[in-house]
């Protein structure tokens, strides 16, 4: 059972990890801003879930995996909003957006 | 009552409430001041203008200039040579420290000791280290909360505008400091979101400073908190909302007033520490929530300190002004 539970955790990290690298060569490989939050947005929802997920295993049913949890609902929370933010500033203020097609909204 | 309010204009705490709020002081503690040699405008100053490149292509000509080449090779040789020297120095430092964990190490002494045999006992705080910050080395904790307030006051004085005698010209002049033309306004994700998280933010604060003498946390970590949850309340409801219960003048009450309580509680913990009389400040049951005499209530302050200068930051740099 304890062999069961570290196997399972090593795979939740160790797939949290090839989340986090697809973003950061994402992050690095993409030129323009947009497409660089859309990279840096999967390592802070899903690496993050990954990562924790295979530490509050590890951890097992206790106080410390429930606060994990609690990070991933926060990050799931603060992350997404502020990519939003950060790419309704970028559509604001960059003039040359290239083939991206933006619908301008009022209501949100 | 009458008697009273005939004089108020006068009276001590009238004019200590005044400077408390940086209006003028009476006329003879005022300092001398001159107003800024005005500047030219624009257009005088800048010359004929040349392309950016073009001014590269020949100041950096080394095909021409054999001086600029030689100079160019001598500055990377030396760069290189100084960083190497540097990682050389900083290695062979490393050799001669003592092992890690080494018992009869330099930072073992009394000092150490003292603070795990006694801690408990004479400061009331299970967290060792915010018994240490704020009970024996409180006036180090102190100095930088000052340096905090400090910061803020100059950020302040820097960000100022100059007063103009046009009224228009100054209109103008804070519209263009204001760059909050061309941020999204009113996000209806952001607001809904940062309804959720605001008020979270500030119960997590206010947790890790009320805590700060039981677990990891204390003034600053909880002050910060708070403060990241002010940004994110101005963010997304706008200045309008915050100016309703945070002003310049809250700032500076709310610092000036946490400030002064610490000073004051501390030198007199410390000044009938060091003449052996009884304080008088009940140091509680370690581990309660009430407990350690003087350190929940210097950490609230720290708290406040931390959380209005990163607020004040945040405001000057944004729009010049809170």
């Amino acid at each position: 059972m304890e062999w069961f539970r570290l196997v399972v955790s090593a795979a939740f990290l160790f797939l949290g990890l090839l989340v986090f690298l697809a973003a950061s060569i994402g992050v690095n490989k993409f030129k323009r801003a947009l497409n660089r939050i859309h990279a840096a947005a999967l390592g802070d929802t899903l690496g993050i879930l990954f990562v924790l997920l295979g530490l509050s295993v590890w951890k097992g049913v206790s106080f410390a995996s429930f606060k994990l949890m609690l990070v991933v609902l926060f990050f799931w929370l603060a992350s997404p909003v502020a990519g939003h933010m950060i790419s309704r500033l970028e559509i604001m203020t960059d003039e040359d957006l290239g083939e991206i097609e933006v619908e301008h909204r009022e209501d949100i | 009552m009458s008697r009273l309010k005939e004089n108020y204009e006068n009276s001590r705490f009238h004019r200590f409430e005044k400077w408390v709020d940086g209006e003028a002081p009476s006329r003879e503690f005022r300092m001398e001041t001159k107003a800024p040699v005005k500047r030219l405008p624009p257009e005088e100053l800048s010359g004929p203008r040349l392309n950016e490149e073009e001014i590269n292509a020949v100041v950096y000509d080394e095909r021409h200039n054999k001086e600029l080449k030689i100079f160019r090779v001598i500055n990377r040789l030396t760069s290189v040579v100084l960083c190497l020297t540097l990682i050389g120095v900083l290695l062979w430092t490393v050799v001669y420290l003592p092992e890690f964990g080494n018992p009869d190490n330099p930072t073992n002494n009394e000092v150490a000791a003292r603070y795990i045999e006694k801690g408990v006992e004479e400061t009331g705080a299970t967290n060792f280290v915010t018994g240490m910050i704020l009970d024996y080395r409180a006036f180090d904790t102190f100095g930088e909360s000052c340096v905090l307030f400090i910061a803020a006051t100059c950020v302040q004085v820097l960000m100022r505008l100059d007063d103009s005698d046009d009224k228009e010209k100054m209109k103008k002049k804070q519209a263009e400091e204001n760059d909050r033309i061309y941020e999204p306004k009113n996000d209806l994700i952001l607001q809904k979101v940062s309804c959720v998280l605001v008020p979270l933010l500030f119960i997590f604060g206010i947790y890790i400073i009320l805590n700060g003498h039981l677990s990891p946390g204390g003034g600053f970590s909880g002050g910060a908190v708070i403060g990241s949850g002010l940004i994110l309340y101005l963010n997304a409801f706008g200045f309008k909302k915050t100016e309703r219960f945070f002003t310049e003048k809250i700032f500076r009450r709310i610092t000036l007033a946490s400030l002064t309580f610490y000073c004051l509680a501390k030198s007199y913990s410390f000044f009938t520490g060091a003449n052996h009389l009884e304080s008088g400040i009940p140091l509680g049951t370690p581990g309660a929530i009430l407990s350690s005499g003087l350190i929940l209530p210097l950490n609230i302050c720290v708290g406040l300190v931390v959380a209005c200068t990163m607020y004040a930051f945040y405001t000057l740099f944004r729009k010049g002004g809170m």
